[in-house]
């Protein structure tokens, strides 16, 4: 019984982080069709971003709790404005091109902050562990918990609220939810679509980079975090549909409990496993368990 | 459509001319071009695909399953002879490709992209997981001979591997021409188009993307041979997705109109990643990301519309099948 609860809270907590990660992939490709290869990067980059912030505020001789306030921060302001430069700067060149190439110019982004990241921080792991213990240990049904992995739950959850509630209980969010919808139709009730455009990439690049901030206490930042994430990622929102909340939830929970399971049973197949997942998915329900409507030829 | 004028068969004199030209180049140069025969060939199947509207972007199973199934085979009945092993080579990606192809020919677009990718990454996954196989370390294999003759000089090895990638390539390539050139050929640009139209026209359009990938399969199965020829060694990096967008980024580079131009591109990627290795150990992805985008942007029909366009320019022989060719977007 207690190895099952381990399990089942070890999925949850990496659900979690992942959840965020997703959630911002799939109101990316929601809003603007694209299919964002790169978003893997922008979870590394938060991380080091986090990682970095928590080392000099650690420097400062504050305490961890001001370098975890600061990570948040620092990787808020971070992933908005690169998200909006790599909007307005570039993906705006190749609107109305086919998705195929959209998501080739997302691979040549995900090339270039490849390296961009190993330019600045180097090829060697870096680690952030100081806000790790911020939370203590909490002993739950006889299990020691890191008392930071299981705010992770609670964490995410709040997130995944704020997402759906912004997106479907104010006038901001009716507007995206118009635009995922129908852009021509937005565009021509007055619909700024390209704010919207230029807004939804932002907000998903800060989820992705807000995800590798939380996770950055937990793990050590290193050449080829962002590829390992993006895999994820895909799995999550196939599996889920692509452009649906809902969806990158549950997408999430199974991924994250899928891990979890294999790493307890069978360390080493969870990559195997959750691309079984889905591939099985891709093949019985090609647009992912929470299908919407659409005339769209698969 | 590359080469519309000439009788493919021309083709045999530049292979010729290649291989007589591989005695006296430098020895670097030729593992560099091996490598890049090797991955011109995965990528052509990228092409092959592409043109009936399918972006695949999981090559490295069939890129993988060739090396694995030469390594096994190889280990175990002891075969070292080169073309015996691409023969295996191929046979392993086609009949993987036989075995997935009724269920990806459903697929198009976003969601035949995304099916390869899961694929491939099961396979890595399993590969990874399989310490039979040396998990994510993978494993050695010996050097190849051909014809019963086996290379003591590192030179000579190196330029019969050389021989056996400008071969089989320009095989590779002539039939890549006739293809395109076919009934067959052009039933499959029709596929992109508008499949529907294809379909009343009373062929089968999942039949085409289904051979097509077959074909892809098989490409990218002989190349898996050669590359473990060429590295002798594998690993699970074969079917990493890392793997498979380089050969989408070949065949992008190259544009889906001309054959010749996937084999230039992926010389000069090669070239490229060479240089770049030893002056920018650690911004080769960088310049390689730049390219791309400048690419995509400047060249949108690749690099092969550089000399197929001039030439319709010229000859301003618009027949349905070059045309078709030029107007469907770069997918």
């Amino acid at each position: 019984m207690n190895f099952f609860l381990t399990i089942v809270l070890d999925g949850l907590i990496e659900a979690s982080w992942l959840f965020v990660v997703a959630l911002g992939m799939t109101l990316v490709f929601g809003v603007l069709k694209i299919l964002n290869i790169a978003h893997g990067s922008f979870y590394a980059l938060g991380a080091y971003v986090a990682a970095t912030t928590v080392i000099l505020v650690a420097a400062h001789g504050l305490p961890p709790a001001a370098g975890f306030v600061a990570m948040l921060i620092s990787v808020a302001l971070i992933g908005s404005i690169v998200g909006l430069l790599l909007e307005r700067g570039l993906l705006k060149m190749f609107y109305g091109r086919d998705e195929v190439v959209l998501l080739l110019v997302t691979y040549a982004v995900f090339l270039i902050l490849e390296d961009t990241t190993k330019l600045i921080w180097g090829l060697n792991p870096i680690y952030a562990t100081q806000p790790y213990e911020l939370f203590g240990n909490v002993e739950f049904a006889g299990l020691y918990y890191v008392g930071y992995d299981l705010m992770l739950i609670p964490a995410s959850l709040l997130i995944g609220f704020a997402v759906w509630y912004g997106l479907n209980r104010t006038i901001m969010g009716k507007i995206v939810l118009a635009v995922i919808h129908n852009e021509e139709m937005s565009a021509s009730m007055g619909v700024r679509v390209h704010r919207v455009y230029a807004g939804a990439f932002a907000f998903g690049v800060l989820l992705a980079a807000l995800a590798g901030a939380l996770t950055a206490p937990k793990i050590s930042m290193q050449p080829g975090l962002s590829s390992d994430v993006i895999i994820l990622s895909f799995a999550i929102v196939v599996i889920g549909g692509l452009g649906s909340v809902e969806g990158a939830a549950v997408g999430a929970i199974l991924v994250g409990l899928a891990r979890a399971t294999s790493v307890h049973l069978m360390p080493q197949a969870e990559l195997f496993v959750i691309y079984l997942v889905m591939a099985a998915v891709l093949m019985f329900r090609p647009e992912g368990l929470f299908k919407r409507e659409t005339g769209r030829r698969i | 459509m590359g080469h519309g004028r000439h009788h493919p068969l021309i083709m045999i004199l530049p292979v010729i001319g290649a291989l007589l030209f591989g005695r006296v180049l430098p020895a670097w140069t030729l593992s560099l071009a091996t490598i890049g025969a090797s991955n011109a060939l995965v990528a052509l199947g990228v092409v092959v695909l592409a043109r009936a509207g399918n972006v695949s972007f999981g090559q490295g199973l069939f890129f993988a399953a060739g090396g694995y199934g030469v390594a096994l085979i190889a280990n175990s009945w002891g075969i070292t002879d080169a073309v015996l092993q691409m023969v295996i080579g191929a046979i392993c990606g086609c009949l993987l490709g036989l075995v997935i192809s009724p269920l990806i020919a459903r697929y198009s677009g976003i969601f035949f992209g995304m099916l390869t990718l899961a694929l491939s990454m099961v396979f890595y996954g399993a590969l990874i997981k399989t310490t039979v196989l040396g998990g994510s370390d993978g494993f050695n294999v010996g050097r190849p001979s051909l014809f019963g003759i086996s290379f003591v000089d590192l030179r000579e090895a190196d330029f019969m591997l050389y021989a056996v990638a400008v071969v089989t390539a320009g095989l590779a390539a002539i039939a890549a021409v006739i293809l395109f050139q076919s009934e067959f050929g052009l039933a499959s640009l029709a596929v992109r188009e508008n499949n529907l139209r294809v379909e009343y026209l009373g062929i089968s359009a999942n039949s085409v993307i289904a051979a097509n990938f077959v074909i892809a399969a098989t490409l990218a199965g002989t190349s898996g041979a050669l590359a473990l020829m060429a590295q002798r060694h594998i690993d699970p990096q074969f079917a990493y997705w890392t793997t498979s967008g380089e050969f989408v980024f070949v065949a992008v580079l190259a544009g889906y109109q001309s054959v010749l131009a996937v084999f230039v591109a992926s010389l000069a990627l090669e070239l490229v990643r060479s240089f770049s290795n030893l002056y920018l150990p650690n911004t080769w992805q960088l310049a390689l990301g730049i390219f791309l985008l400048a690419v995509i942007l400047f060249l949108p029909r690749g690099i092969g519309s550089l000399w197929t366009r001039e030439r319709h320019r010229r000859t301003e022989r618009s027949l349905a099948a070059p045309t078709a060719a030029e107007e469907g977007a770069p997918t």
